[in-house]
């Protein structure tokens, strides 16, 4: 086994017994991805000499607590003192932070190794990486293939090893999408869990932070250090942040599991739902009590989705104007032109979209008929979760109708939307959800979402790894760059 | 709902996005089937459903007001397309 193939809870060992050093750790990882990187397609900036220096800073104390020297990469949305931070945007292309997000600071006071920045959709908007204005990711299973999105780079990068985790946002599917087509671990935790300031903002009601890792142990690790409340985001909750790992290795004895019908309808792929379905005999077969269930508004989630989205983006994405920071048009002779100009330029065809169609949603005369009905659908789609989890500790579902598509193959933008329509609902209630591994067809990873009650990341931590422990789909790998 | 090119342009004005002929033309057509889709909504009787604007009971958060370091003049300057002794500098408003 090499370094760069090994989880964060087995680096850890390694650091702890001084059987490996950061540097040898952030060494192996570089090389993979200076390896296989041109063909994937993962990251837009990689951090080489700024990483090695951490590196042999943490060497050179040679104290390894928690996941001190493990290395990691970020979605290119979090913003980093210093470190170019695009957004996958012209808009961004050169824009510089002066700050770090709250995420960034609390991963470099436990000492991982910010190795790089990864790509995604523009403004994590599209569930492909296709949009990103640099360049497509590829899917490590099958290179021809999309690794989902909008974090495609975070997804890809932690699957084809070249990185043991990193984070991502979810805003209708964003982390537990591209996580499902790529076979690993994503979890979305609750809203208000985790802080998003210095987190670039899409839709403010919907965005989340979460991470990546290739088993649910790493999950529960990463979880530990992000999660808790940050005076500098009012809708990060004061809520008592547990040690996630207490919830590894417990049972699922008389767990309630409910599936809903609406999420194994026609629109799924035979083979997912079979998959998950056959998941869910495990579970039974372990204690747990598993029943049918309805959330009878299931398909109004992605209707009210895309109006509630793209009219907190249109509001978000006002700010890029080219006055303080990104791409300026100077050719323009008056300020009205500039700004448009800039936009024009520096926004791709979906953030364009997606700002129109908010833009219009939010105008005088349409804003009851479209924005404000989409929120009172919003609190019917909430009532049916709130129902179910009187009754059900978790929920359990495919996470995405279909396996990972071909690059190129999906232009319609309404077909693409439909391809969140099992992940948005868990949005739009504010809700924790998780995608594992649970089997594969055609050689692609299928995956298995577990929502579960807010704030209680816990108990999904818990049914995941008991599904984890009866089963191997976590430790396949794709077999990119082996010689 | 169909949207008109006359509807876009009025629509990309307020958003402030410049369009080609082309993106007007392409945008009447998809925004008006996402717009058609989205109508699916009137499907739900809704008059007497409280709007849900986000999930955490959370209204009014303050903090003390503490002076804290912020960031550098300086550096938040360097990232200007245009400055002017130090000013962010715009093209003719009145």
């Amino acid at each position: 086994m090499e370094l760069f193939e090994l989880t964060l809870h087995e680096l850890r060992e390694l650091l702890e017994q001084k059987q490996a050093s950061s540097t040898e750790i952030t060494t192996s990882v570089l090389n993979r991805i200076d390896h296989v990187d041109k063909e994937l397609k993962a990251f837009i900036t990689i951090n080489d000499a700024a990483a090695l220096a951490q590196a042999a800073q943490i060497d050179a104390r040679a104290e390894y607590p928690g996941i001190t020297g493990v290395p990691y990469a970020l979605k290119d949305i979090f913003c980093t003192r210093g470190l170019r931070t695009t957004c996958s945007s012209r808009i961004l292309e050169n824009f510089v932070p002066v700050y770090d997000a709250h995420v960034v600071q609390k991963l470099n006071k436990a000492n991982s190794v910010l190795v790089g920045k990864l790509n995604m959709d523009e403004f994590a908007m599209g569930s492909a990486t296709e949009n990103s204005a640099f360049f497509p990711t590829h899917n490590p299973w099958d290179l021809q293939r999309v690794p989902g999105g909008s974090s495609g780079g975070s997804a890809a990068a932690v699957a084809a090893c070249e990185v043991p985790f990193t984070l991502g946002t979810d805003t209708g599917g964003s982390i537990r999408q591209p996580a499902s087509f790529c076979g690993i671990v994503g979890l979305k935790p609750t809203y208000g869990r985790v802080s998003r300031w210095g987190v670039i903002a899409f839709a403010s009601s919907l965005d989340q932070v979460g991470a990546f890792t290739r088993d649910v142990e790493d999950c529960a690790l990463v979880m530990n250090i992000i999660a808790g409340h940050d005076p500098m985001d009012s809708t990060s909750v004061k809520v008592e942040v547990p040690d996630y790992t207490s919830f590894l290795n417990r049972d699922v004895k008389g767990l309630k599991i409910a599936y809903p019908r609406e999420y194994f309808d026609e629109g799924v792929d035979s083979e997912i739902k079979a998959a998950v379905l056959r998941a869910l005999k495990q579970y039974e077969s372990m204690g747990a009590i598993v029943e049918e269930i309805s959330l009878p508004h299931s398909k109004y989630a992605l209707p009210a989705y895309y109006l509630v989205a793209p009219a907190e983006a249109s509001a978000n994405l006002a700010r890029f104007d080219g006055v303080r920071y990104g791409y300026r048009d100077f050719q323009a002779e008056n300020v009205v032109d500039m700004f448009s100009n800039s936009r024009a330029v520096g926004f791709g065809d979906e953030v364009k979209r997606r700002i129109m169609i908010g833009t219009y949603a939010l105008s005088s005369g349409y804003y009851d008929a479209y924005y404000l009905k989409a929120l009172k659908v919003r609190r019917l789609i909430y009532q049916d979760f709130e129902t179910v989890f009187k009754k059900f500790d978790i929920i359990v579902s495919p996470t995405t109708p279909t396996t990972a598509f071909k690059l190129g193959e999906v232009s319609d933008p309404l077909t693409l939307y439909m391809n969140d329509i099992l992940t948005v609902p868990v949005n739009m209630a504010g809700l924790p959800g998780i995608s594992i591994p649970c089997g594969f067809h055609a050689g692609l990873p299928l995956g298995m979402q577990i929502i579960g009650r807010a704030f209680d990341e816990g108990t999904i931590i818990q049914a995941a790894h008991a599904f984890e422990q009866q089963n191997d789909y976590h430790t396949m790998r794709p077999a990119l760059g082996v010689k | 709902m169909a949207l008109t090119i006359k509807e876009v342009e009025h629509v990309a004005l307020l958003a402030r996005l410049s369009l080609s002929d082309e993106e007007k033309a392409l945008f009447s057509r998809q925004l008006s089937s996402i717009l058609e889709y989205v109508d699916q909504l009137n499907e739900l009787e809704t008059d007497d459903v409280e709007p849900l604007t986000h999930i955490l009971p959370v209204f009014n958060v303050f903090r003390e007001d503490v002076v804290r370091p912020g960031s550098v003049r300086e550096e938040i300057l360097s990232n200007a397309p245009l400055l002017e002794e130090n000013q962010y500098k715009v093209p003719k408003i009145m």
